[in-house]
């Protein structure tokens, strides 16, 4: 067996899992304020990540504008759609709002396909080291930026829904819109501020993975993955994206390691997080940490 | 009633013959008028389903988030038309309704479901205010868990502690007797005279329990199938032959252990 393949599989599975965990969160933070079910949540990567690889490459910024452009960019983004798209279709039957996010996301991997090609690009070399030496192992320094990135942003979550006013709000108006009204809480507001959070965290770690792999429409790819991640979670669990996000991440690369070394299968790694998908909602249809009574689709 | 006050000062609150109707149909209040002075309790009683909550909610600004409007009629607080509002403009002027069924945030704490309460006001500091409600409720100090977790009783207080929370001119409350004994019953009305008095906060108060609450108020009114068809003070009411027989007449109490109602609501903020 070896080990030392496996550890770096581990560590890999850690880093992409933290990832999947901050999509998820976003996916999740959508769900539980707006109770919409966003399919268009990896593609909010992609534009992201396409948004700040246009502006440091086309426009040559350096990262330190092009980056905090692109986030600024994200968050009117994200409140522009949720007023002009999700707003007007507020008290519509569930399976219509949802088919309408299925459009949004066919229409933006369309129209970057368009604007940007079908090819991988990658962005310029932010960082001078390629790899740093973590435990004896060789990590890419972007992925340790990733790591680092992404527990910030689990942090920033924490504190924002347990102490911040516009969290408590939030999570006010998950529990129930009628008793948020009453207690001064603009609904309309929330359901804008979810969409402009989930998309900006999302461009985040867009950018994060094209500065390892390119930017590329593989992207929207990695939103899909974000389902099984939610699905194991519990999809109104903010803490259960997070771990199912990690779960699916390190499942992933250990699928990877075993085909590799023992079955020769050749996809198992992409293929792996769907079967997990289709155990879990067998004997846990609710997740791991998701309410019971939740609408299931 | 409705003919305008000469000597006092206007009330503060003048609800002059509304229409309320839901889902552009049900039509529920037909010309409901009634006036809340400055610093005065009020209480509105009635039986089930005579729109006792629907007045409320139309005063609240609440009826939109169930589809149900204003169609006729004119509230007016503080000379201002509210009519028709939106909830938070209406809370951000004063006016705090209190919901049957209490609704506290199951899944906060105490203090959270109270920095809610607070939640339109721009101070950061809300010790004072805390200590403030704790000393009127102290038994919701000593519970750090989560508030779905509270006996019906604490849920009530909370539910009037993060009203107080809002420094409202004004509370709305609807049934705070519901389903509590009728020990709590006493100190719950005892509490809210309390607050009255303290705060000079006007209260709107709707009820089943009509002993109590006559008990409790300056003013009151009756309701039956959208409509008033009678009003008085309090003695006048308590005295009243019809009010004795059909509404002091010992049913009070085990009628407000009625069930709580659902309706199924089509959300809609627009
Ligand atoms: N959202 C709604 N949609 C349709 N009809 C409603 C709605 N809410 C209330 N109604 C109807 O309006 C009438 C008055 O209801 P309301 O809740 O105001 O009564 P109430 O006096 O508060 O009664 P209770 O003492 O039982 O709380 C009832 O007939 C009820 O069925
Ligand atoms: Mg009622």
């Amino acid at each position: 067996m070896n080990s030392s393949l496996l550890g770096q599989l581990l560590i890999n599975g850690l880093i992409i899992g933290t990832l999947y965990g901050v999509v998820a969160m976003c996916f999740v933070l959508i769900y539980k304020s707006t109770k919409v079910v966003n399919f268009a949540q990896g593609e909010f990567l992609l534009i992201g990540a396409w948004t700040c690889w246009w502006l440091l490459v086309r426009f040559e910024l350096p990262f330190w504008a092009g980056f905090p452009l692109t986030l600024c960019f994200m968050v009117v983004f994200g409140i522009a759609l949720q007023v002009l798209v999700l707003r007007p279709m507020i008290g519509e039957p569930i399976i219509s709002v949802i088919m309408v996010t299925i459009g949004l996301s066919m229409f933006f991997q369309s129209l970057m396909g368009w604007m940007f090609g079908g090819f991988p690009r990658p962005y310029p070399q932010a960082f001078s080291t390629e790899s740093i030496d973590v435990f004896g192992l060789q990590v890419q320094t972007p992925y340790v930026m990733s790591m680092v990135i992404s527990l910030v942003i689990m942090a920033a979550f924490y504190y924002f829904f347990r102490f911040s006013k516009a969290g408590l709000a939030m999570r006010a108006t998950a529990f129930n819109q009628q008793v948020a009204q009453s207690l001064g809480i603009s609904v309309k507001n929330v359901f804008a501020g979810a969409w402009a959070i989930s998309a900006v965290v999302s461009a985040l770690a867009g950018i994060v993975i094209g500065m390892v792999n390119g930017v590329s429409s593989a992207l929207s790819f990695f939103g899909i993955k974000v389902f099984p991640a939610v699905i194991l979670g519990g999809l109104d669990s903010i803490v259960g994206a997070v771990v199912g996000g990690l779960i699916i991440g390190v499942l992933e690369n250990l699928a990877e390691f075993v085909d590799g070394q023992y079955l020769h299968i050749g996809n198992l790694y992409s293929v792996a997080p769907f079967y997990a998908l289709v155990i879990i909602l067998m004997i846990r249809p609710y997740g791991l940490f998701g309410t019971k009574d939740i609408e299931r689709i | 009633m409705t003919e305008p006050a000469v000597s006092a000062a206007p009330p503060l609150l003048v609800v002059n013959n509304i229409e309320v109707v839901y889902d552009e149909v049900i039509l529920v209040l037909r010309g409901v008028s009634l006036e809340v002075p400055q610093g005065s309790i009020v209480t509105l009683l009635g039986p089930n389903g005579a729109g006792k909550s629907t007045t409320l909610k139309a005063i609240s600004g609440l009826l939109r988030s169930e589809d149900g409007r204003v169609t006729r009629g004119s509230i007016s607080y503080h000379g201002d038309e509210i009519a028709n509002s939106e909830p938070e403009k209406i809370v951000r002027r004063g006016i705090f309704q209190v919901m049957e069924g209490r609704r506290i945030i199951e899944d906060m704490t105490v203090i959270e479901n109270l920095r809610l309460g607070a939640y339109t006001r721009r101070t950061r500091n809300l010790t004072d205010d805390m200590d403030q409600v704790f000393s009127y409720f102290p038994r919701l100090k000593e519970r750090t868990g989560m508030a779905g977790y509270l006996s019906g009783g604490e849920q009530q207080m909370l539910a009037i502690g993060r009203a107080l929370m809002a420094r409202p001119k004004m509370i709305l409350l609807d049934e705070p007797s519901m389903g509590l004994s009728p020990l709590l019953v006493q100190e719950v009305f005892e509490i809210i005279r309390t607050i009255n008095r303290e705060q000079g906060i006007t209260m709107l108060l709707v009820e089943q329990n009509a002993n109590m609450a006559l008990r409790c108020a300056d003013y009151g009114y009756i309701m039956e199938s959208g409509k008033i068809v009678m009003d008085g003070t309090r003695e006048e009411l308590l005295n009243n032959e019809d009010i004795k027989q059909f509404y002091l007449g010992g049913g009070g109490e085990r009628r407000a252990f009625k069930n709580l109602k659902s309706y199924k609501r089509r959300k809609r903020w627009l």
